[in-house]
């Protein structure tokens, strides 16, 4: 993929004017969008041109093109090609899945335009829903929220901003400085659910000081999935949203089926791969618009929009299983780049035996949410840890509750699962 | 990624600490002999248990899955490596057996020799091609070692999909044995009623060329240099080793089929192991064939119609073979493939198959645990369409294709790439009404379409491939449709 040299910066959405290729980009403080404005002197801009043009039609266009001299290139040793769109603007980037080189403002135009598709052929949010975007700060999120407020008319959707806050010290505190900076910018409304709050004073710090003990591997991920779930419900609930959103790429849904086989949960295989749960049994119906963008995509459309987010990796990713899925994945990327469709493309078409399916979900015996057992997944984490036996509900067999059996979980989960050795 | 002390800990204190083999541990099983080698976590086995053990776990899978019906003929594929090696070695022990527990099928062994393709030169083909035969010999079964040139000789109608064998019943199986029986007995009764003519009996259902073990219908010929060259050619024009490596695997799959079909033979057993298996459905996955996994990696694999695919050696671990091999002395042969010595990043496989060893080593139940995810996948498409007339197959693998129509939401993310290649101009519409795509009519189809130009048939063969072939298809070389089956 080539680098992206000369990135135009866009004003508004969806509007490809192609703009001249020859400027460097300028250093941009994050947040602040670059206004088209005329090339600075000294460069022959191809911008007269572009006024020449607009007054022609299309053959004249093509004609009078191939006539001119070549535009003007800042290396005359590697020429980059033109974008293979609008024909103008010298291309950016290569886009990882089809090779073609666009430029900035094509490529997000196309971005927005399959995420569009997406939703629309896929049915996931009908005009007048209101959808609550789970937003963590980082860059699925916030691009996600970018391209749905892009695309909010044009759905007739509305739009809330539901961040949790985990009680993570000196990683999530950082985050959601940062949601509240974008929400600011989007004039978005914005609520913040607390673990705290929810599950009676137990953050994920408190989490993970109570499993260190045990000599095996904190499955903090495994509690931090499954309560994020039930927070951003309740979220959703309070700010009354009728369909929840959340910002998963190609890239998570590649890492999630490699896992999955990896550790053996047949019942999450059978689940997952759709697009997104409709939501039975007064759950909210969930949906992953990004589900098809890979996440190299994901970032280079954060990088061409100037969006602000939270970069770094949360404290207790290292010890996540999820890790080997995604070392691996990067190496699978390396041999062949389209590996990450690839592998979406298999996890949809997978036929498990139906008695390896998790039966049909009811509701909690505590908290009502959609539980396939008689305490959801939820309740049977903080059951443990608030009897000071956090492993209780964690891997097959769960002594001490009032079920046998191997847990399931009532909701899809993206969630790392870190039990270091699959317990068989 | 996870911290390398917390992983695999010791478990926790209240349970007991894990014994260490000591001098003073016996067998697990028969708790009398003098354990040699450690089975799965921590189960010593004396020599003769794991013999026994070893050769149960054989017959179980065969037995258990009841398709191979007694009288058949079954055609072996052994490559020389140690688990098709293993496979053969149990067949001909099981063959050989007293009456009751005797292995009831006529076995043929084949071997594809793919020096060409790896690029061997002709005296290590030679030397390794007359050490099979020795060991070939020695094993005494009806054998053909076919050249993989040979594949340029195929018909087309070898990518036919023949009409399906209906699977025999549970009750058709009990009646097939117990005529078998049946049979026997009355050989048996017409000489002496003993075992030994009951074995003489037998003799004669048994391969009637034992005195001619060699192939009588091809003399051994060697391919001819021009046909080494195309295939040389061939395997160069590929990109990637990857796809290297799924083109000499459909390959070698038609050549094995077109052998057993000409010689009636109408199943054939691969050695692929659990270790193999598990790599396998990893790989597949990540090279987009989730929907066919469970042909790819099941016990049989009946996509080609009348010739079933059968694993027998599909619960045995590489570690296991390898000890059987080691201690009971079973001869193979080792022959370099496509990706020896080539590097961990060269290929999908190769990567997936170091990624699955070296978490092996962390998490001991990996494959295991891989392999029983296996078993849970049927042979269905996902959305339960099957009661509909069954749709047009791939043309390489032979598989329902599985790509979806192009108003489905999906369609629109994982097919893209397939219009939008950048140096194809768009293709003309097809200039004969002949030209139609279409399962069966390959033939007719590309012969009409010579006039045509060059694209116009390529963009209609990957119209007849799976997604998993079509991705593959993108790294074969632009100037012709790689596949030597298909005519043009």
């Amino acid at each position: 993929m080539t680098s992206p040299r000369g990135s135009q910066g866009v004003v508004g959405p969806a509007r490809t004017r192609a703009l001249s290729t020859s400027g460097r980009a300028a250093a941009q403080a994050p947040g602040s969008r670059r206004r088209l404005g005329p090339e600075p002197s000294g460069s022959r801009s191809p911008c007269t041109r572009f006024r020449l043009f607009s007054s022609l039609d299309r053959a004249a266009c093509v004609l009078l093109r191939r006539s001119l001299p070549l535009l003007p290139r800042s290396d005359p040793a590697m020429p980059a090609p033109q974008c293979a769109t609008c024909h103008k603007a010298r291309a950016a980037l290569r886009r990882p899945r089809s090779g073609r080189a666009l430029c900035g403002a094509c490529f997000c135009a196309a971005f927005e335009a399959e995420v569009l598709h997406t939703v629309v052929a896929g049915r996931l949010l009908p005009s007048g829903a209101v959808v609550a975007v789970g937003a963590s700060g980082g860059k699925d999120s916030t691009v996600l929220a970018h391209v749905l407020q892009v695309l909010a008319p044009r759905l007739g959707i509305s739009l809330r901003l539901v961040a949790v806050d985990e009680g993570i010290g000196g990683y999530r505190d950082a985050a959601l400085a940062a949601v509240r900076r974008q929400a600011a910018r989007w004039e978005l409304p914005l609520t913040v659910v607390a673990y705290a709050d929810l599950f009676g004073g137990w953050t994920m710090d408190a989490v993970a000081r109570s499993t260190a003990g045990s000599g095996r591997s904190r499955a903090c991920c495994t509690f931090c999935g499954v309560l994020r779930r039930r927070a951003l419900e309740e979220g959703a609930r309070l700010v009354g949203a009728t369909h929840i959103v959340t910002g998963h790429n190609a890239d998570d849904m590649a890492e999630t089926v490699l896992m999955n086989f990896l550790r053996g949960d047949a019942a999450r295989l059978a689940r997952g791969g759709g697009l997104g749960s409709p939501g039975e049994g007064g759950a909210l119906p969930r949906c992953r618009p990004l589900q098809l963008a890979s996440q190299k995509e994901v970032v280079l459309y954060a990088h061409f929009r100037r969006l602000d987010y939270f970069s770094e990796e949360c404290v207790y990713a290292p010890e996540a299983f999820r890790g080997h899925a995604r070392h691996l994945l990067k190496l699978l990327e390396a041999a062949r780049p389209s590996a990450v469709l690839d592998l979406v493309h298999s996890a949809e078409r997978l036929a498990l035996a139906p008695a390896a399916r998790p039966p049909a979900p009811g509701a909690c015996s505590r908290c009502g949410a959609l539980a396939s057992r008689a305490l959801c997944q939820a309740c049977a984490l903080l059951d443990g840890l608030n009897r000071g036996r956090p492993r209780l509900a964690i891997g097959k067999g769960r002594r001490g509750l009032d079920e046998a059996g191997p847990p399931r979980d009532g909701e899809p989960e993206r969630a790392p699962a870190p039990d270091a050795v699959p317990a068989f | 990624m996870c911290q390398v002390g917390e992983d695999y800990a010791e478990p926790a204190s209240e349970e007991p600490p894990p014994r260490q083999p000591g001098r003073e541990q016996k067998c697990v099983k028969c708790k009398e002999g003098l354990p040699v080698v450690v089975i799965r976590a921590g189960d010593a086995f004396c020599r003769d248990c794991f013999k026994a053990f070893y050769i149960h776990k054989f017959r179980a899978v065969l037995g258990k899955n009841r398709l191979i019906f007694p009288g058949e003929k079954v055609l072996l594929a052994w490559s020389g490596g140690p688990s098709s090696s293993s496979m053969v070695w149990q067949v001909l022990e099981g063959l050989s057996r007293e009456s009751a527990k005797r292995l009831r099928f006529v076995p043929g062994i084949v071997c594809i020799d793919e020096g060409a393709a790896c690029g061997l030169s002709p005296e290590a083909r030679a030397k390794a091609l007359a050490e099979m035969k020795l060991i070939l010999q020695t094993v005494g079964f009806p054998w053909h070692v076919v050249a993989l040139e040979e594949v340029f000789d195929l018909p087309p109608s070898v990518l036919r999909c023949f009409a399906q064998e209906p699977v025999g019943t549970e009750g058709a199986y009990k009646a097939a044995v117990d005529s078998f029986l049946q049979q026997q007995h009355v050989l048996g009764a017409e000489g002496a009623g003993d075992s030994p003519s009951l074995a003489q009996g037998e003799e004669q259902l048994s391969w009637p060329c034992t005195q001619d073990p060699q192939n009588p219908q091809s003399p051994d010929r060697p391919p001819t240099a021009a046909q080494t060259e195309a295939l040389s050619r061939l395997f160069d024009s590929v990109k990637t080793l990857t796809a290297k490596e799924e083109l000499l695997q459909a390959l070698r799959t038609h050549l094995i089929l077109h052998v057993a079909r000409t010689h009636g033979y109408s199943k054939v057993m691969t050695g692929d192991s659990c270790t193999r298996l598990a790599i396998k459905l990893m790989t597949s996955l990540a090279l987009g064939r989730g929907a066919f996994l469970a042909w790819d990696t099941g016990f049989s694999d009946e996509r080609h119609g009348d010739v079933v695919v059968v694993r027998p050696m599909r619960e045995h671990t590489l570690k296991e073979v390898a000890f059987y091999n080691h201690l009971f002395a079973v001869p193979s042969v080792f022959t370099p493939a496509l990706d020896t010595k080539a590097p961990e990043k060269a290929s999908i496989h190769r990567l997936m198959e170091a990624f699955m060893l070296r978490l092996q080593d962390q998490f001991p139940s990996t494959v295991s645990t891989v392999y029983r995810t296996s078993e849970k996948l049927v042979k269905a498409p996902r959305d339960g369409c099957a009661a509909g007339p069954p749709g047009p197959r791939c043309l390489l693998c032979m598989c329902a294709l599985d790509i979806d129509t192009a108003d489905s939401a999906t369609a629109f993310g994982a097919q893209t790439p397939l219009h939008l290649s950048q140096t194809q101009p768009p293709t003309p519409p097809p200039t004969a009404p002949c030209c139609s795509a279409g399962m069966g009519r390959v033939q007719g189809c590309c012969g009409g379409a010579r006039p045509c130009e060059r694209e116009d048939p390529r963009a209609r063969v990957i119209e007849q491939l799976c997604y998993g072939c079509r991705v593959n298809m993108k790294d074969l070389g632009l100037h012709r449709a790689a596949d030597p089956g298909v005519p043009g």
